[in-house]
């Protein structure tokens, strides 16, 4: 019976998740297979240094520099190097860009795939079971959750990331922003313009 | 067979709910521990990434568990399959007991090599290796139409398929080539990494829906090789 719940391990431990974890954790540490402050120097990654705002330097960029798109849609991997960003869960980058009349949008329907060392770790409503259900086939609809409606007449690709290929859209430079720099640039975009279910802010804004 | 993980297209769920921009929050101290607990243990190199997938799609209870629940569930599932704990340490641990602590194993994650570790990853292009590929850009295909992974697992391992529901028996058209990849179904099932060339395959959305919202809209998958036939 390999679904019978109590075939599996799991099952072994408290129901309460903190007190799950911590058994588990107190287990693993206990036999020398985890270092406590290895826990604690991965948490301060992701917390702290690997975030959206690297995303956005990478936009802003190719929003400055159209070289620098140019290479970017090219190998996005090669142009994030040359901004000191690679790492995990984005060993496999694909920059996708929006123009008028095209909108991106990415998602993971079979688990939460995403391009952690551009964005981080991802929002809970990423890794939701509402996200990740509609997001292939009510795209707009997901939008408008966001507050955002797009031009009438533009179309929607829906990127699932079913392998280890990670995606970043680069969203459309908002008007207004000519001779503005790149770390200007960078405080328009947010990182729900990344994934596509944003739009960036527009210069004006708050 | 259906199964919880694969949802795509799902009716019934209920609104997304967007959050502040800016780094993403845990909503729980304890979740903050099984991430972490997570990326530790995995930096130990017993299992790849599609068996740690596996093993969150083979739990029982996936409908019902929060999103770290699952990798927590996952987690302490591999641990034991792989021998690192055993079931009695796994009971015992949860009325407190823990075994006499030994020094940290030379292959265990410490601190000073997280940042290195976590900014190279680890590639799963493997240029070079498998067949030659069969589509180029352009090229139609059809997926396979069942979605579930035709490779029978070695013993311990565990059935996984990277072909959603939604896309399966579906003709598209092949937008990116990525050369050879690691497969995910065969890395699953403890099979070897078996690379096939991996594309990017665009469907209409008209093509898998029948209430597609625009006429111009596409989905694309990523997807392997021997999934493909020729339209």
């Amino acid at each position: 019976m390999p679904h019978d719940h109590h075939d599996h391990p799991h099952s072994l431990l408290p129901s309460d998740p903190a007190l799950r974890v911590k058994a588990l954790e107190s287990l693993l540490v206990a036999k020398g297979l985890v270092e406590p402050a290895a826990m604690e120097a991965i948490l301060q990654t992701y917390e702290e240094r690997v975030g959206p705002h690297l995303g956005a330097q990478v936009v802003a960029r190719a929003w400055a520099d159209p070289a620098f798109r140019d290479r970017l849609l090219a190998d996005a991997n090669a142009a994030m190097a040359e901004l000191g960003i690679s790492g995990r869960q984005g060993e496999h980058v694909v920059a996708v860009a929006n123009s008028p009349g095209q909108h991106n949008m990415v998602v993971c329907t079979l688990c939460s795939c995403y391009p952690w060392p551009l964005l981080g770790i991802p929002p809970a409503w990423y890794k939701s079971d509402a996200y990740r259900s509609r997001a292939v086939r009510e795209p707009r609809a997901v939008l408008a959750d966001f507050g955002v409606t797009l031009p009438e007449g533009t179309g929607i690709r829906v990127w699932d990331s079913t392998a280890e290929v990670r995606y970043l859209v680069i969203p459309e430079r908002p008007a207004g922003t000519e001779g503005w720099d790149e770390v200007l640039l960078a405080t328009l975009v947010t990182r729900d313009s990344m994934i596509g279910t944003g739009l960036p802010r527009k210069p004006d804004a708050p | 067979m259906t199964h919880p993980h694969d949802m795509g297209g799902r009716k019934g769920d209920g609104p997304v709910i967007p959050e502040p921009d800016g780094f993403a929050q845990t909503h729980h101290e304890w979740e903050r521990s099984v991430l972490a607990l997570t990326l530790a243990a995995g930096a130990l190199g017993r299992w790849s990434i599609d068996r740690s997938r596996a093993a969150r799609e083979q739990l029982p209870d996936y409908a019902r568990l929060s999103y770290y629940e699952k990798w927590l569930a996952a987690l302490a599932d591999l641990c034991v399959d792989k021998g690192l704990v055993s079931r009695e340490e796994l009971a015992a641990a949860a009325k407190g007991a823990v075994p006499a602590a030994v020094p940290l194993a030379p292959q265990a994650l410490t601190a000073a090599r997280v940042a290195p570790v976590l900014a190279k990853g680890s590639p799963y292009a493997r240029p070079g290796q498998g067949p030659a590929p069969r589509f180029a850009p352009g090229d139609l295909v059809r997926t396979r139409t069942n979605p579930d992974t035709t490779q029978t697992p070695a013993p311990g391992g565990l059935r996984h398929s990277r072909l959603p529901a939604y896309a399966a028996g579906k003709v598209g058209r092949v937008l990116l080539a990525h050369g050879p990849h690691v497969f995910a179904d065969t890395s699953a099932a403890g099979l070897g990494e078996a690379p096939e060339p991996l594309y990017t395959v665009a469907f209409r959305a008209a093509d898998l829906w029948p209430d597609a919202e625009g006429p111009a809209d596409e989905v694309t998958i990523d997807i392997w090789q021997s999934v493909l036939s020729p339209k």
